[in-house]
């Protein structure tokens, strides 16, 4: 990432901690209040932060997926669905029902991966209607089984939703945790450290490895990898089903780590600010992990703005209309892709069907 | 036309020296052991492509540790063959046999496996990566978990460039390397993997003379060392410069092999083209006129908004030919596009006939005078879904004979399609054909057919041969040096050296976004216009 962009994404979260304090001051003490805005922003980075390392893995190979949003919704809907099921049907106690919910909605981001990737790859659709493809697949999918699951009289629970098994526990990490003031920080729910962890496992994976620098060949020049014997479709398909993985995890975040319920388009637009994020981050892990704090704090802001609610002094009350704060991570996506901050280049053969 | 040869004696003078074990009678095999069999051979390889016959029955035999070249036109299938050796297609017929055993190619991983290595027309590496990167993709060097060893990486593509005496960064991005550098960067990918029989599709093409005199040098040496190789070209100087022995395809057959001893470069002509060709362009002196074309220290921006001309400044008369040379990608693109008006200059002063036409529009100019013929005709000059005689009426479509008062004359634009269609004798005869379906030769000549339909000022020709089979050149040549005669001022932009000194009156060399130096034709040698392509800036 450019010294520019990190210039920016710095400075973006800086003032966005600083309004946070700020508008607590002076009746919450401001280390309480920026420890609290940098919590929260790893936390609500975390679905953005997956979507773009999801769209990241494609891209690289050279398949722009524009179904992350699709994929993360349906994996939030499947993962929750999988959870109540083995809570209610097959009476899992709550920590087993979640990671069952986990693995279902990495499987079927995977699936939906594995469509993306027949669609691009065998059947050479256009790269762009195959990813809105999913993503009207997936609004349509998941609220039509929404409704004959769990409020159809007919369904398997008689029209009535099963209680659920909560939300993935918050980890103590021992040591980090125990440290005064900034512990908090570091007492994060499993997909949260996850989605951190798998930045660097990406960037290790797609930059030192044998494997990533035949991705790269692959996304960046097909036919040259074709001649030295790479096989172009089928790391094409591994990326791609890897990357609906990625998208599928981040789905879980939404019903199986933030809330415990399900609502129809409840991504609410997530896995485009995902793409955004990845195109600021210059197509790398890290550089996406950046841009997605960027939005993370300001969703962050808004959260925030809502906890220290009775403490905010009536001066700053206006930031309380979750409108105006709720605008900012669009505001901030078009703000980034005019290229404003500096332009980015993505892999020469992104989007590219290969017909070799 | 022979200097290369005087360059190059030793290539057909001793053309076995390094073959202890061939068929050559100055060094008969033992009478125990037979002759080993070739290095590849293609038996009967048949290959429809839509529409046409691609390679039909072909028969190729590469012996052990020669330079084979390949000879024919565009579209003779010459690379379809070779990519069929190279396991990128597949033939529907035909045997593939390698030093006498019959194999099977499904993929290029199983020409690899084999020892066959192929150093591609468009090169096959991925410019943001590092040499050594490229090199070894494939074929890395890894340790646990397949984590890659840059500095080992690194180490072996040194000691592999060394081997081969063939220096280059390995750490280097392929990006910044000039195109002779990453032909050998391609070369060694081929040698990574162990390639004891070499394709090389049109090497030359990109190459300036003095970095196709160092890959000859290079392939020889690889020769000494007991590599076969394959060279397609359509060049006949350099086939006979560097080959034993010459196939030469026509229209997806062979039509024969012969030697550089054997043919003459009129003789390998007339195998490649079917009928006598005229390989030299007949023209008078000039006799230049007014002033027509002017221009005045123009800098002009590419497409990424680095600059690619860089204070250029020269003048074209009435009556005569200045020809362009250069390397592609030296600026000569941008230069043609602002003089066709498709590009604004950042500076600097255009004028055409006395007029200032700097930032004039491409309508403005063609009133002015201007014909064009772009070099990438797919993209500039044709638009490939109309037919040929709506191909032929574009650039005027709008005036008479084509149009009056904004109606279009459907039956002009028919007799004038016919009348040049008959004149330029263009093939299949019929202005109803799409120009989708044309040869190359052909489209061009559609474009030349109509930008020389109209009085002409000034005719800008860039690389009006790329891609044209050798009878089509002759047609164009003469087209061109008869536009000149009949008090055109002409300027030729090519990065094909014959053709600058075939046509041209006068010579300047681009390089680099500049004019290096402009030349009197008839004073110019090809060994002085290679080295102020290569950049020097004083001619020895």
């Amino acid at each position: 990432m450019g010294s520019r962009r990190l210039a920016f994404v710095t400075l973006i979260v800086a003032v966005l901690v600083g309004a946070a304090a700020l508008a607590g001051a002076p009746r919450v003490a401001a280390a309480d209040v920026v420890v609290s805005m940098i919590a929260t922003t790893l936390a609500v980075a975390t679905p953005l932060t997956l979507g773009a390392l999801s769209g990241v893995m494609c891209e690289r190979a050279g398949v722009v997926n524009l179904g992350i949003e699709g994929m993360m919704l349906s994996s939030a809907f499947f993962g929750w669905a999988g959870a109540l099921y083995a809570s209610a049907a097959w009476g899992l106690p709550p920590g087993a029902s979640l990671a069952f919910g986990v693995a279902m909605a990495i499987v079927s981001g995977g699936l939906l991966g594995l469509a993306h990737a027949a669609l691009s790859v065998t059947f050479r659709v256009d790269q762009i209607i195959g990813g809105t493809v999913i993503n009207l697949l997936a609004v349509g999918l998941t609220g039509f089984l929404n409704r004959q699951l769990f409020f159809e009289r007919t369904g398997p629970f008689g029209g009535v939703v099963p209680r659920s098994p909560g939300v993935l526990p918050r980890l103590h990490l021992p040591g980090l945790a125990d440290l005064p003031v900034v512990g908090r920080i570091f007492e994060q729910q499993p997909i949260t450290l996850t989605a951190i962890l798998l930045v660097v496992v990406a960037h290790l994976a797609l930059f030192r490895t044998r494997w990533g620098l035949r991705v790269r060949a692959v996304g960046e020049h097909p036919r040259a990898a074709a001649t030295v014997g790479i096989d172009v479709r089928r790391l094409r398909y591994e990326s791609v089903i890897l990357g609906g993985c990625l998208a599928g995890l981040g789905g879980a975040y939404f019903t199986l780590e933030s809330v415990p319920s399900f609502e129809p388009l409840m991504t609410n637009g997530r896995g485009f600010i995902a793409l955004a994020a990845m195109i600021f981050g210059n197509w790398t892990p890290t550089g996406a992990f950046a841009a997605a704090l960027v939005f993370g704090a300001a969703q962050a802001l808004q959260i925030n703005l809502q906890l220290f609610r009775d403490q905010i002094p009536p001066s700053w009350s206006f930031l309380q209309h979750s409108s105006i704060v709720g605008l900012l991570p669009y505001l901030l996506t078009m703000l980034i892709l005019t290229g404003v901050i500096g332009k980015t280049t993505p892999p020469a053969a992104d989007g590219k069907p290969y017909d070799g | 036309m022979t200097a290369d040869l005087a360059r190059d004696p030793e290539a057909h003078a001793r053309p076995d020296e390094d073959r202890p074990a061939s068929s050559t009678p100055s060094v008969p095999p033992p009478p125990s052991v037979p002759p080993p069999p070739p290095a590849l051979e293609a038996r009967a390889i048949t290959r429809r492509c839509p529409g046409a016959l691609a390679n039909d029955a072909v028969n190729f035999v590469l012996r052990e540790g020669e330079v084979h070249a390949l000879l024919g036109e565009n579209g003779a299938g010459k690379s379809t063959l070779m990519n069929i050796l190279y396991g990128m297609v597949p033939p529907d017929s035909g045997e593939i046999w390698r030093s006498g055993r019959r194999v099977t190619l499904r993929s290029p991983s199983d020409a690899i496996a084999l020892g066959i290595g192929m150093v591609h027309q468009h090169f096959m590496l991925i410019p943001g990566f590092t040499v050594a990167e490229n090199v070894l993709l494939g074929a890395e060097i890894t340790g646990r978990f397949g984590m890659l060893d840059p500095r080992r990486a690194s180490a072996e593509v040194r000691a592999l460039s060394e081997r081969h005496g063939l220096p280059v960064d390995p750490d280097a991005r392929v990006a910044d390397l000039p195109v002779g550098i990453q032909q050998r960067v391609e070369i060694l990918k081929a040698l990574h993997r162990k390639a004891e029989v070499l394709i090389l599709d049109e090497p030359t093409a990109v190459l300036t003379p003095q970095e196709v005199g160092e890959l000859f040098t290079v392939l020889r040496g690889l020769k000494a060392r007991g590599t076969s190789i394959v060279i397609i070209s359509h060049k006949l100087k350099e086939v006979r410069a560097v080959a034993d022995r010459i196939t030469v395809m026509r229209a997806g057959r062979v039509v024969g092999e012969t030697t550089p001893a054997e043919a003459d470069e009129q003789r390998l002509a007339t195998m490649m083209v079917g009928r006598e060709v005229l390989l030299t362009a007949d023209r008078s002196p000039a006799q230049p006129g007014d002033e027509v074309l002017r221009v005045r220290d123009l800098h002009v921006r590419d497409g990424q908004g680095l600059p690619a001309v860089r204070g250029v400044s020269f003048s074209v008369h009435a009556g005569e030919i200045l020809g362009i040379a250069g390397v592609q990608g030296n600026g000569q693109t941008e230069l043609a596009e602002v003089l066709s008006g498709l590009r604004r200059p950042t500076e600097g002063q255009i004028s055409l006939a006395g007029r200032d036409v700097t930032t004039a529009s491409p309508r403005a100019l063609i009133d002015a005078g201007l014909s064009h013929i772009p070099e990438d005709r797919q993209r500039h000059g044709l638009v490939a879904s109309y037919s040929v005689a709506d191909n032929l009426a574009l650039a005027t479509w709008n005036r008479p004979p084509f149009a009056a008062h904004g109606v279009r004359d459907e039956k002009a634009v028919r007799a004038r399609a016919e009348a040049l269609v008959k004149t330029y004798d263009m093939r299949p005869p019929n202005p109803d054909a799409l120009v989708a379906n044309l040869s190359g030769g052909n489209q061009q000549k559609v474009i030349i057919a109509r930008e020389l339909d109209r009085p002409v000022t000034l005719l800008l020709a860039s690389q009006p041969t790329r891609g044209v089979d050798v009878g089509s050149i002759e047609a164009i040549h003469r087209a061109i040096v008869a536009a000149r005669d009949s008090g055109a001022a002409v300027l030729l932009v090519s990065a094909e050296l014959d053709e600058i000194l075939a046509l041209s009156d006068r010579v300047a060399v681009m390089s680099r976004g500049e004019i290096a130096a402009i030349l009197d034709a008839s004073e110019a040698t090809r060994e002085q216009l290679g080295l102020l392509m290569a950049g020097a800036r004083t001619t020895p």
